[in-house]
C-alpha cells in the first residue's frame, strides 16, 4: 500500500521561506498569486497492511517525528483517498 | 559537578562546550554518544551541543530528538538534574519536549554569524548566578533557525513564570529592533523549564570563554554550574 502524508505550517504561523517565494515569483513577473505556503511531502510505502493498520502506523508516525503538532499539521491520504 | 556532553551525527561543538565546562567548573566532562541508554553514574549536568545533527534533515533537532539517549535525558531532567542546551541542543531540546516551543528559520532567511548581546532576566538559577540582574552579556550567535516560537498562551506562561532567560538585546541593553537578529517572539533568546533546570538558548556562551577571542561573559555560566 502506498500512502502521501503532508505535513503543512498551521494557520498564522509565520513562513519566512514562503514569503521569499512569493517576493520571488512577482520579481518572475508571475501574477496572481496571493499568498504561497511552503510545506513537506512524505511519500510512504507500506507493504502489504490493510488500510486501517495503515492509518495507525502513519498517525503514529506523524504525531512522534513527521510532524512537530506545535506548529505544523499533517493530512494522511492512502492510495488518493483522503483521510 | 559531573557533567556529560552528549554527542549526534553531525554536531559539532562538543569539544568547545568541553573546553567552557573543564575551564569552567574544574572537570572535565565525560562524552556520551547518542546510541547509549545511560547517563554516566552520577551526573549532574547533560550538555545538548550545538552543531548539525543529522544535517537539520526533516527539522532541526528532530531526529536526534528520538535518540535513545534522550529517554535517559528525561529522566535526568524529571530528576531536577540540570541540563543545558546551547543552539541545535535548544532546537532538540524542544524537540523532545523538555522545553516548550520551537525554534523556526530566522525571520530574514539568512544563517547568522555575529556577537550578540543578551539580556540576563533572572540571576537565581544554577546557570546565571554569575551574572547581574539586567546586565547585557555578549555571547555570539550561529545559527539558521534560531527564530523562537510559540503560541500567546505559552508565551504568556513563560513571561508569567519568569520562564525567560536572555532576551537579545544591544550592546546597551536595549531589546527591540535590530537587537533581534531573528524574529523571535518577545525578543527570546533562551528560556528555563517549568522548575529551571533545564536551560535552552540559541547562544553560544562556549565561544566567550578567553579575552583572545572577544570576552569571558560566557565563562561565568560555567562558572556558575559549580558554585
Amino acid at each position: 500500500m502506498q500512502a502521501r502524508v503532508t505535513v503543512t505550517l498551521k494557520a498564522g504561523v509565520l513562513d519566512p521561506q514562503g514569503k521569499a517565494i512569493e517576493g520571488a515569483l512577482r520579481s518572475l513577473g508571475i501574477d496572481g498569486i496571493g499568498a504561497i505556503r511552503q510545506g513537506k511531502l512524505f511519500d510512504v510505502d507500506l507493504g502489504a497492511a490493510d488500510p486501517a493498520k495503515a492509518q495507525t502506523v502513519l498517525t503514529q508516525a506523524c504525531e512522534q517525528l513527521l510532524a512537530n503538532t506545535v506548529i505544523e499539521d499533517y493530512r494522511i491520504e492512502l492510495d488518493g483517498t483522503h483521510s | 559537578m559531573i557533567s556529560a556532553v552528549v554527542t549526534f551525527p553531525g554536531i559539532n561543538r562538543e569539544t568547545d562546550v568541553a573546553r567552557a565546562l573543564t575551564k569552567g567548573t574544574g572537570r572535565r566532562p565525560t562524552m556520551v554518544w547518542h546510541a547509549e541508554t545511560a547517563l554516566p553514574q552520577g551526573t549532574d549536568l547533560v550538555v545538548l551541543p550545538g552543531g548539525f545533527s543529522y544535517g537539520d534533515y526533516l527539522r532541526c533537532g528532530a531526529i536526534a530528538a528520538r535518540a535513545p539517549i534522550m529517554d535517559a535525558v528525561r529522566a535526568h531532567a524529571a530528576r531536577g538534574g540540570l541540563v543545558l542546551a546551547i543552539c541545535n541542543g535548544f532546537q532538540i531540546a524542544c524537540e523532545a519536549g523538555l522545553l516548550p516551543g520551537v525554534l523556526v528559520r530566522n525571520q530574514n532567511l539568512r544563517f547568522l554569524c555575529h556577537f550578540q548581546h543578551v539580556q540576563v532576566e533572572r540571576t537565581d538559577t544554577a546557570f546565571t548566578r554569575r551574572f547581574a540582574a539586567g546586565e547585557a552579556v555578549k555571547f555570539c550567535v550561529a545559527h539558521g533557525e534560531g527564530n523562537y516560537t510559540a503560541d500567546t498562551d505559552t508565551l504568556e506562561r513563560l513571561e508569567g513564570d519568569g520562564r525567560v532567560a536572555f532576551r537579545y538585546c544591544n550592546a546597551a541593553g536595549e531589546t527591540g529592533g535590530q537587537s533581534n537578529p531573528n524574529g523571535s517572539e518577545r525578543n527570546i533568546a533562551g528560556i528555563y523549564s517549568a522548575d529551571l533546570n533545564v536551560l535552552g538558548l540559541m547562544p553560544h556562551p562556549e565561544n566567550l570563554i578567553d579575552p583572545l577571542v572577544g570576552g569571558t561573559d560566557g565563562l561565568r555560566l560555567f562558572e556558575a554550574l559549580a558554585a
